[in-house]
């Protein structure tokens, strides 16, 4: 955008406005407590500090939206054992710190084994081109990163080239969530650029099997806030439904070019979320077709078989918004950003990390 | 890796798109994006890819959206 737009999404008056319309909501709600399910909307919701002037009764919980968060120890191990049987492992920069049961890719890099950081699949792609080895492209995230890995691979990349998917379909966990009787939310506000790519239609389900309001917000400052006052109306009219609150990038069918490309390459298949749950379909797998490409069919890969979640880190219940990252005992202590212990402390995007820098919730 | 940045668009070369992330440039994916591109069109990126063409005039009506929001018709200004 250009300055002045963006300026817009950042008007404080507006933002003053937004704020005081959602405190006579929640007057007329009483307290509420909502779930957002991005690592970009916690990010946006610490930088601008708004958990400080939103009304004291609505409380805006994380969800399992740290794509780095939730990949699983033993995906992490199995990158581990790659790199360390000399294969070049190539993943998102954020991942590379992430321990599993007993390392880290940085772990192995140390230790001389060839671990590469990329921006995007396609330089994990082209050092595939530049190198005469194998490169496996550790490939992580949600819908917004499976898409770009799946077209990759439809390209029909170099033969040293493989994917070690551990991409994860938001949804389901969604419904993980909203099922636990631990978790008690009103309402999601749900992450916009996974919906950029689908749509809102996976989410319209959501609505149906919980009968919780589903906003879709964008990540500006005014963008979250008109996402708050739409689901706090949701929830005051008790409308169990989708509403779409960042139209500039989301319309109603998504992105079908990049679903096709999604689709055509994964399938969906159960998978752990890290210290949250077994989500029956929300791990996304290679496709027969693509199995050539897929490194858990390439190599024999042999990860540790010691059970590494034996810590006290609380990952997974941060993730499933059933505790805040200072109710871990090692928060700040033990585990911080420059030695963390869990993957939530790691990313960017983990709930951890952020607290660290930006501060507690008031 | 998950953060989703908007941009101009500056320059297209087949499905690629050389994109100003508000002062750093930077070359991108488009085979995904959906839709035509054109010089000064504005997208939204993940991780290298284009994955949204952000129309013009949904910029605006979002300004009308927060006013909406922040100004309800049942809040009791209607005439």
């Amino acid at each position: 955008m250009t300055a002045s737009d963006t300026l817009e999404f950042r008007d404080p008056d507006r933002a003053g406005r937004l704020v005081d319309r959602l405190g006579s909501l929640v007057e007329e709600t009483g307290p509420l407590r909502v779930m957002h399910v991005c690592g970009s909307h916690e990010e946006a919701i610490a930088e601008f500090g708004l958990r400080s002037v939103l009304p004291e009764g609505l409380t805006v919980a994380m969800g399992p939206g740290c794509p780095v968060c939730v990949t699983d120890l033993p995906e992490v191990d199995e990158a581990v054992a790659l790199a360390e049987a000399g294969h070049t492992v190539a993943t998102y920069g954020d991942m590379v710190r992430v321990p599993g049961s007993e390392k880290s890719l940085a772990d192995a890099s140390a230790a001389g084994a060839d671990v590469r950081t990329v921006y995007s699949a396609g330089e994990a792609v082209e050092l595939a081109e530049e190198l005469d080895r194998e490169v496996v492209f550790f490939a992580t995230g949600f819908e917004t990163t499976a898409a770009p890995t799946a077209t990759v691979l439809r390209e029909g990349p170099p033969s040293n080239f493989s994917v070690l998917s551990a991409h994860k379909y938001v949804p389901p966990a969604m419904d993980v969530v909203a099922a636990h009787p631990d978790t008690r939310i009103d309402g999601f506000l749900a992450a916009g650029h996974a919906a950029t790519i689908t749509g809102v239609d996976p989410l319209e389900e959501v609505v149906d099997r919980h009968g919780l309001p589903v906003v879709v917000g964008g990540f500006e400052p005014l963008d979250i806030l008109l996402g708050l006052v739409r689901l706090v109306e949701d929830v005051r009219d008790g409308a169990a439904a989708v509403t779409n609150a960042y139209p500039r990038c989301v319309s109603e069918a998504g992105n079908p070019a990049a679903q096709a490309a999604l689709w055509e390459v994964f399938e969906r298949v159960p998978g752990e979320w890290r210290g949250i749950a077994e989500v029956p379909d929300a791990t996304l797998r290679l496709r027969e077709a693509y199995a050539e490409y897929d490194a858990r069919r390439r190599f024999d890969v042999e990860t540790p078989d010691g059970d590494g979640r034996a810590t006290d880190c609380i990952c997974g219940e941060i993730m499933a918004g059933r505790a805040g990252p200072e109710d871990c005992p090692l928060f700040g202590e033990e585990c911080t950003p420059d030695s963390p212990v869990g993957a939530c402390m790691v990313s960017d995007e983990g709930p951890c990390r952020i607290t660290q820098e930006y501060g507690g919730r008031r | 890796m998950c953060l989703g940045v908007p941009g101009e668009v500056l320059e297209l070369d087949g499905q690629e798109a050389r994109v100003d992330f508000r002062g750093a440039e930077k070359w991108v994916r488009t085979d995904v994006v959906g839709d035509d591109l054109a010089v000064g069109d504005y997208v939204l990126n993940h991780a290298g890819f284009a994955i949204r063409k952000i129309p013009e005039e949904q910029v605006e009506r979002t300004v009308e959206l927060y006013e909406q929001a922040a100004a309800p018709v049942d809040a009791g200004e209607t005439g």
